[in-house]
């Protein structure tokens, strides 16, 4: 009898998620639990290490909702910078404490949005001690939601003409989309709303969820800890989306749309719950993005921001979600943290300065590195293999021998 | 009456500016099915290789040369980073395009340490007329004209040359026109050398009238002339023509009124329209699916 | 007499100023196996496609287990360039996308092969069971289904089993021998839960051998699954051996229908397979 993929898997999955997220919290609590003079650099809260983490799940979830998108439905959209956008906004919106909000959108005398999750949360649970963090915490989890749901709105509203278009067109269409909403977020006219060209900012970040005591002091550090779970929660669910039977239609698609649609896959249908669902995780990391940056902004999610993503899921292996997260990881660690050094001058004892070291130069030999990676690895670095799969290819082999 | 007709002009003038670029496109895509994102950063590098090399020698000389470079770049780029991939998915070479456009970005970033430079003068080009009642550089009246000098003589050479022959050969089948004895990789490097010498042109005529170069000032004019080139149906060059001119002018007439900030917003809520309307563009063939 | 379950009405397909399919009509009745044979290029794929719903005819109509489900008319520029006949009779548009269809219980395999080329042979199997999933996106993404679940995986493997494609079950379905993929293409057809069974060109490149056992096949899951089945071939023999009846198509036009003793002695299509001789 066919069994389906035992639940075994699934179980050490879990496990390792877990075993995961425990390192990471330890990490990033060393320098709570030991004496300052003993913690290493490293594992200074104001670390390099803690920054490319957080960012890296933020993008790792933005990597992965493209994927779904371009690497299992065959969708080529360059939309994603617009979708987190989306997010990123809604979640500021809706979360900018009321008492704040004078300040924010100082421009324009205020917020036409007085209300703030975490204010209604608190009218509940109160704002102090526990009852604070739990409004906070609610607040937030609300927030992101909802900017996933209004993404996922917009991207069944342009979805609508534009999904029937084929490839490059459907590509530069959501590109398209992406730009208009950002200067739609710009527009000053929205300004009451939006805060025009303005950032928005004051919202509870990645650092709200620090624990502290009454004096303010840090007692446990969950600022990393947070985006991770997020973004694991996210991941893991579309993992299951695309194992359930729904995604493997998303594979029939992109493989062969004609024969797909030949037995009875209705393309508008599955191609627009792609692309929502791929929206709703795009907004939510979106809402991190913005959670990562502490400010909202629409300048910043330009198309160099989808390529970037859409650069990690080739690297990572168009189809495989495991290869989206560790590309993203690899990629944001790359970029922003082991080729530090080359953007700063260094100059030797003997007063000679080393060549080519300067301002810029970072990031000139990291689009090297690329290239080559991009010219070498033509598949990315998984393939469309999971990392599960090479482990039981592993096991399959020595059994063999 | 005056202001409309000086919207107009500056919007042909810009239209054909982007057509030069979008012919760059659209021939590439034509021939290797790939979004050439880094056409646009091989226009910044003209305008780049422009004012260093004016500041050293006479424009004379100055102009041809950064012609001829930017020809060489166009070709190099295609040698390094698309050939190798002939045969791998099509997404790997988008992905090249996009990592060539990165690392052209902070190449230049790198060396002009990100600071913008202001292109030369070139006399004549950018002395006033007055024309209509307003005055504008007379690059702008010449434009035009050269777009049509132009693109006539590529009609030319694409309808009435061996070459050229070859190109529409494998444009329409790539692996037919292999086996049909075509050397394809001559034919793909020429396309690219003309692409990038269009480029350089635009670019001469293009900075002439937006003086300031950063490192991603080819990127908005190289993406309106992608859109440009969708619009038109991308793989057809009347059609990136005729798109270019219509963005241009949509651009300009959008920056005229109080929305200016929806001028790019404007022309992508255009090209979604036709899109839809009409789903490979003005003049794009219809793909059919052959079941 | 049984009911007929499938019946194409004066349909007219044309392309441009090519008629394609030229005012064909034809009935299937339920449990027979029905032909449609022709010369190359005489329409036949055209008119599977009409009817699967990939074009919509530019005149004519469908009708399926007696309802009508494909109906359309000369529109547009077509309706000056127009060169079929029953211009006026239809006034309705019908146009159900391939997959409604599919749904309506008739299913179809492809003259070139369009397998899920990076699926196992499993999965090609599974996917096509989509259809018939009741759970929805979000039920199923978050595993309450797993008792449908469990029960198609089931179904699949039997399916599998039938058709005897089982042992390569994990193959990837593109690494399987030309007939086995032809096979599979059947199988995962079958799993839409077709009543109707639409099979372009099965032996299409088949060697004698595979042949006969396809012949073979096809006879024994049209008897197992209550099936009616519709092929378009060119092997002679297959269609001779199982065939009720024959419709054969010429330069789109219906040159002659019946059984295959009729077909074979019929002068009009002797001379379209072998061309009429201008002067001897």
């Amino acid at each position: 009898m066919i069994q389906q993929k035992s639940k075994k898997g699934a179980v050490a999955a879990l496990i390792a998620c877990t075993a995961l997220l425990a390192v990471i919290v330890l990490l990033e609590n060393v320098s709570v639990f030991l004496p300052a003079s003993s913690v290493p650099n490293l594992l200074k809260p104001t670390s390099q290490l803690f920054a490319v983490l957080k960012k890296g799940a933020v993008y790792s979830l933005a990597a992965v909702s493209m994927n779904l998108l371009n690497g299992f439905t065959g969708l080529f959209s360059l939309g994603q910078a617009g979708f987190m956008l989306l997010g990123a906004y809604t979640y500021a919106i809706l979360s900018v404490p009321v008492a704040d909000r004078e300040a924010v959108y100082y421009l324009y005398g205020g917020s036409a949005v007085n209300f703030s999750f975490q204010d209604m949360f608190g009218s509940i649970f109160g704002t102090q001690g526990v009852g604070g963090a739990v409004s906070m915490g609610l607040g937030v989890v609300v927030a992101m939601i909802l900017a996933g749901c209004v993404a996922a709105v917009f991207a069944y509203l342009i979805g609508l003409p534009v999904l029937r278009l084929k490839s490059d067109y459907l590509a530069i269409a959501t590109l398209g989309f992406a730009e208009i909403i950002k200067a739609v977020f710009q527009w000053q006219a929205l300004g009451p709303v939006t805060n025009g060209a303005n950032m928005i900012k004051s919202f509870p970040t990645f650092s709200s969820f620090n624990i502290t005591d009454a004096s303010g002091t840090v007692i446990l550090r969950l600022s990393t800890f947070f985006p991770f779970l997020v973004s694991m929660i996210c991941i893991a669910m579309i993992c299951l989306l695309i194992n359930s039977t729904y995604g493997r239609a998303f594979k029939a698609i992109r493989e062969d749309e004609t024969a797909a649609e030949a037995m009875g896959i209705n393309l508008a249908k599955h191609k627009m719950l792609s692309f929502c669902t791929s929206a709703f995780f795009a907004g939510v990391s979106g809402a991190m993005f913005a959670m990562f940056v502490t400010n909202a902004h629409a300048k910043v999610y330009t198309t160099t921001m989808t390529y970037e993503i859409l650069l990690i899921v080739v690297i990572g292996g168009i189809g495989s979600i495991s290869g989206s997260v560790m590309a993203t990881f690899l990629y944001v660690a790359c970029s922003e943290w082991w080729l530090r050094f080359l953007d700063s001058e260094v100059v030797l004892s003997n007063g000679m300065k080393l060549p080519f070291l300067r301002a810029g130069f970072r990031m000139v030999v990291f689009s090297v590195v690329i290239m080559i990676v991009v010219l070498f690895f033509r598949r990315g670095i998984m393939g469309d293999k999971e990392l599960p799969d090479l482990f039981k290819k592993r096991i399959r082999k020595e059994g063999a021998k | 009456m005056e202001f409309a007709i000086s919207v107009l002009i500056s919007g042909i003038s810009v239209g054909g500016q982007y057509a030069l670029i979008a012919i760059g496109y659209t021939m590439v895509y034509g021939i290797l099915r790939l979004i050439n994102f880094a056409h646009g950063d091989v226009f910044m590098v003209a305008g780049l290789l422009g004012i260093y090399l004016s500041a050293s020698m006479p424009l004379y000389l100055s102009m041809p040369l950064v012609l001829l470079l930017t020809v060489v770049l166009g070709f190099c780029i295609e040698r390094v980073a698309y050939k190798p991939l002939r045969s791998a998915p099509r997404m790997s070479v988008m992905i090249s395009a996009i990592g060539v456009s990165y690392l052209i970005q902070n190449t230049a970033t790198y060396i002009t340490g990100g600071q913008p430079m202001t292109y030369p003068v070139i006399p004549f080009l950018s002395d006033t007329v007055k024309i209509a009642g307003t005055s504008t550089k007379w690059v702008t009246i010449l434009t035009p004209f050269l777009v049509l000098v132009l693109v006539l003589a590529l009609t030319q050479l694409i309808h009435h040359t061996k070459a050229g022959m070859a190109m529409r050969a494998v444009a329409k089948d790539f692996e037919t026109a292999q086996l049909m004895g075509i050397r394809i990789n001559t034919i793909i490097s020429i396309t690219f050398v003309i692409g990038s010498a269009l480029a350089a042109i635009g670019s001469m005529l293009y900075f002439t009238n937006f003086q300031a170069i950063t490192p991603t000032a080819g990127a908005l004019p190289g993406l309106r002339a992608f859109v440009a080139a969708v619009v038109g149906g991308i793989g057809s060059i009347p059609g990136a023509v005729v798109g270019a001119f219509i963005i241009g002018i949509c651009e300009n007439v959008i920056k005229s009124t109080e929305f200016t900030v929806f001028s790019d917003a404007g022309t992508f809520a255009l090209l979604i329209l036709i899109l839809v309307l009409k789903p490979t563009g003005l003049f794009g063939e219809k793909v059919t699916d052959k079941v | 007499m049984s009911a007929n379950i499938l019946k194409v009405e004066n349909a007219t397909m044309q392309f441009g100023g090519v008629v394609a399919v030229d005012n064909l009509n034809l009935e299937v009745n339920e449990g027979e196996i029905v032909a449609l044979i022709g010369p190359n290029g005489a329409g036949k794929t055209t008119a599977f496609n009409m009817i699967t719903g990939v074009y919509q005819p530019t005149n004519g109509a469908v009708w399926f287990q007696e309802k009508k489900i494909v109906e359309n008319h000369p529109q547009g520029k077509m309706e000056k360039l127009y060169k079929g006949e029953h211009a006026g009779d239809y006034t309705h548009v019908l146009a159900p996308t391939p997959d409604h269809i599919t749904k309506l219980g008739m299913a179809r395999t492809f003259q070139n092969i369009r397998l899920w080329k990076s699926q196992s042979v499993f999965e090609n199997v599974l996917i096509a069971m989509h259809c018939r999933t009741h759970t929805n996106f979000l039920a199923a993404s978050l595993r309450l289904n797993r008792k449908e679940e469990q029960d198609q995986w089931e179904r699949v493997a039997k399916l599998l089993d039938t058709v005897g494609l089982y042992d390569v079950k994990d193959e990837l379905a593109t690494s399987l021998p030309y007939g086995k993929q032809r096979r599979l293409e059947i199988a995962r057809a079958l799993a839409t839960e077709p009543k109707l069974l639409l099979l372009d060109e099965p032996a299409a490149g088949m060697n004698p051998q595979e042949t006969n056992e396809l012949t073979a096949f096809i006879g024994r899951i049209r008897k197992d699954f209550g099936l009616t089945v519709f092929l378009i071939e060119h092997h002679m023999d297959l269609v001779m051996d199982i065939s009720d009846r024959i419709y054969v198509l010429d330069f789109g036009k219906l040159i002659a229908q019946g059984t295959p003793e009729e077909i074979q002695n019929n002068k009009r299509v002797i001379d379209a397979y072998l061309g009429v001789a201008e002067d001897a």
